[in-house]
């Protein structure tokens, strides 16, 4: 890599550093400004960039990363169980029993390529859903969900002499409880260390042979390169990216069910991919934290904000509108998700960042226009100008 | 008696396995000649089914008579008003609704389809498969949600008719005592699914249009140079497809109360019976149907369960990897079609 792009790629690490940890005051004009969907914002912003290793360099769809996040949740819970409720002990545990779960699908699933890869990574997300709520009950306490008790052993607390409450124990970082602001910004600096990560991958040889496979698989291994190794291990990272995802879930909030492996939580993190804009790098969280920051906003919509909405419109009218709009908000939210998911396939494939580029091109196309207009490289840019 | 048990167990299978095998076929169909993954087509076949639905509601729409039954004081009820008019014929509609759904799905069906093709998916047939998996995926999402809204979310549930709402006694065909007790509807299904595989196929066996069509499977951009509008098939393919799942869902509801996931539901483990058959085989995807269906039933029988517990739960997409990992092509793929 030569030197400018190492500095760019610094300064784009400061700069997505500064906003998510200041997110608490840019976002306040927002009404997003509370913790709780911060850290939402946090965690399945990491959760789309670890998918992004995988979809976006290697271009093999996953449909079952979810059941990674499920597994991360569980392995974390457990771990807040029977050792202790410190969430460092509970992220490595379930980013590597994740990275092993993802070691042994992947081994399997990357045997096929193309939509079968898909149905497979689907097969087993599916297998792991129906397992977790029928015979694993005891692992995963099926429909109640896993969930502290005041009876666990918490081995290493009971070690470390913390003593046992009357209440449920709270998740902590050596003290300091993880829930609130202090629970944000703990997702934000993983969430950036996830990043950092991610860049390093995506500028390293590694990153550079994923993106020659995408492009062309069967040239690469003409090279006399053997793929599968290089598939799998962005595999197991994006699984293990899942994991850290699923432990962070339970570490602001300790408890984990099933329904977070079902195949629409594994679309939904596609489509986070795809909306913010498939390998590249800032695109997954924006996509993240575009639909979960919209899903906030929506579903809290019910009859009675609406009618407020539309008061300016004639009764008649508003009527209508309300009924329409009724079918987007509220528990409607899926309908405007399933909305979003064909308009941005259809219309801007390269999501977010594809929009944010050909606006930026528009700009300077124009600029570019007036010094020298017999250099018109960019046909649209002319045609608008 | 074990005997018994497994009849019973291939005969459950055996409805179950239709209801894939007719998911499957249009699946298939529609990636071997479009060349297109439909992830919309669980949605179909729940739209089919809530089409029986709707038909329901329509003839059931009540008034209020008097009910001669309580004298002592003025009582009223409710009773649709085709049995409140026609007493005779009304009533037989009504009880007969199901069946008459099926003349209600097919035009619909067939609409829905085609607008489908020609406003969606015709445009998906040169970009990558995992666009076409994630536009059908999004639609698929929008027309669950929209049946969520007009339907709600709890199962409705469709009674067949009075005649064969009882159970068969299939022990005493077979000659093996009085204990196998069947449903006639599930019986009507198999005979069903067995007679609209039979018709979709011998349309693409035996008419000029199949025959296209086959060939289209084979080479598409041949049979476009020989100068036949493959493209206008296509899109017939598509509408008999949706037609065909569409049916499957209306002929399944007094199986199972239709809801709005119960697209996906199918949809999901019908992907699978396409693959374990091999993309883009007709005759393999009907075949892997009825095989996962009844491997589904006998790995729900208890004797089974107690062994290997929670085997009923992933016997399917068990079977799908070892399918995948042995035989790449599924059982009856050929080389060629649907490689990547």
């Amino acid at each position: 890599m030569n030197k400018l792009s190492a500095v760019s790629d610094w300064i784009l690490f400061a700069g997505f550093s500064i906003a998510v940890l200041s997110m608490p005051v840019w976002l306040a004009p927002f009404g997003a400004d509370y913790p709780d969907l911060m850290q939402r914002f946090a965690i399945f912003g990491l959760f789309a960039i670890g998918f992004n290793i995988l979809f976006g360099l290697t271009g093999y769809l996953s449909f079952g990363h979810a059941a990674f996040l499920g597994i991360g949740s569980y392995a974390a819970v457990w771990s807040f169980k029977l050792l202790t409720m410190n969430v460092l002990p509970a992220i490595m545990l379930s980013v590597v029993v994740a990275g092993v779960f993802a070691f042994a699908v992947g081994y399997i699933s990357l045997r096929r390529s193309g939509i079968y890869f898909s149905i497979l990574t689907l097969a087993f997300a599916q297998m792991s859903y129906n397992l977790a709520y029928s015979v694993l009950t005891p692992i995963t306490n099926g429909e109640t969900g896993l969930q502290l008790t005041l009876s666990d052993a918490r081995v290493i607390d009971g070690i470390a002499g913390i003593e046992v409450t009357r209440t449920l124990p709270f998740t902590n970082l050596f003290g300091l409880k993880m829930s609130g602001m202090p629970g944000f910004y703990f997702c934000a600096v993983v969430l950036i260390i996830g990043f950092f990560i991610s860049i390093r991958i995506f500028r390293s040889p590694f990153g550079t042979m994923l993106k020659g496979i995408k492009s062309n698989q069967t040239r690469m291994a003409y090279t006399g390169l053997n793929t599968r190794p290089y598939l799998l291990w962005a595999f197991i990272i994006s699984g293990m990216y899942a994991g850290l995802a699923g432990a962070l879930m339970a570490v602001t909030d300790p408890l984990a069910g099933a329904e977070r492996m079902q195949w629409t939580a594994s679309g939904e993190v596609v489509l986070m991919t795809i909306l913010g804009g498939v390998g590249t790098l800032v695109g997954p969280f924006l996509g993240a934290a575009f639909i979960k920051y919209f899903e906030n906003i929506f579903s809290a919509y019910n009859s009675t904000n609406l009618n407020q909405v539309f008061d300016f419109l004639p009764d008649g009218i508003q009527a209508v509108a309300v009924d329409v709009a009724g079918l987007f908000v509220g528990s409607g939210w899926h309908l405007t998700l399933g909305l979003l998911f064909m308009v941005t396939v259809i219309f801007l494939p390269g999501g977010i960042m594809e929009g944010v580029r050909r606006l930026g091109l528009l700009v300077t196309g124009k600029s570019k226009k007036n010094k020298a207009p017999a250099a018109g490289s960019s046909s649209t840019a002319n045609e608008h100008s | 008696m074990l005997l018994d048990a497994l009849l019973l167990q291939v005969l459950n299978g055996l409805d179950k396995g239709g209801a894939y095998a007719l998911i499957a076929l249009g699946l298939t169909l529609v990636f071997g000649t479009l060349g297109v993954v439909n992830f919309a087509h669980g949605a179909l076949f729940m739209l089919g089914a809530f089409c029986a639905v709707t038909l329901e509601k329509i003839l059931t729409i009540s008034t209020k008579v008097k009910d001669e039954s309580i004298t002592f004081f003025e009582a009223f009820k409710e009773v649709p008003i085709l049995e409140a008019k026609f007493p005779v014929v009304g009533g037989f509609i009504v009880d007969y609704s199901v069946p008459f759904a099926i003349l209600f799905a097919i035009p619909i069906m067939l609409a829905i389809g085609l607008i489908m093709e020609r406003g969606l998916i015709r445009h998906f047939y040169k970009r990558p498969h995992a666009d076409q998996i994630l536009v059908t995926f999004g639609l698929a999402i929008i027309i669950q949600e929209i049946i969520k809204h007009y339907f709600g979310a709890n199962p409705i549930p469709q009674s067949a008719p009075d005649i064969v709402s009882g159970s068969a006694n299939i022990g005493a065909v077979f000659g093996l005592g009085d204990n196998i007790v069947y449903p006639y509807w599930r019986l009507i299904y198999l005979g069903f699914s067995l007679s609209v595989i039979g018709g979709v196929f011998a349309f693409l066996q035996f008419t000029t249009f199949g025959m296209v069509v086959r060939a289209g499977m084979q080479d598409r951009e041949m049979v476009g140079l020989l100068g036949i509008d493959i493209q206008r098939r296509f899109t017939i393919v598509f509408g008999l497809a949706s037609v065909v799942a569409g049916l499957a869902g209306v002929m399944y509801t007094p199986i199972l109360p239709p809801d709005y996931h119960m697209g996906m539901d199918f949809l999901v483990l019908s992907f699978v019976v396409v693959v374990v058959g091999g993309m883009g085989s007709l005759g393999g995807a009907v075949l892997a149907g009825f095989m996962l269906g009844i491997l589904q039933s006998f790995a729900s029988m208890n004797e089974i369960k107690s062994i290997i517990p929670g085997i009923d739960q992933i016997i399917i997409y068990l079977v799908a990897v070892i399918v995948l990992l042995v035989r790449p092509r599924g059982l009856m793929g050929r080389k060629g079609i649907m490689e990547d």
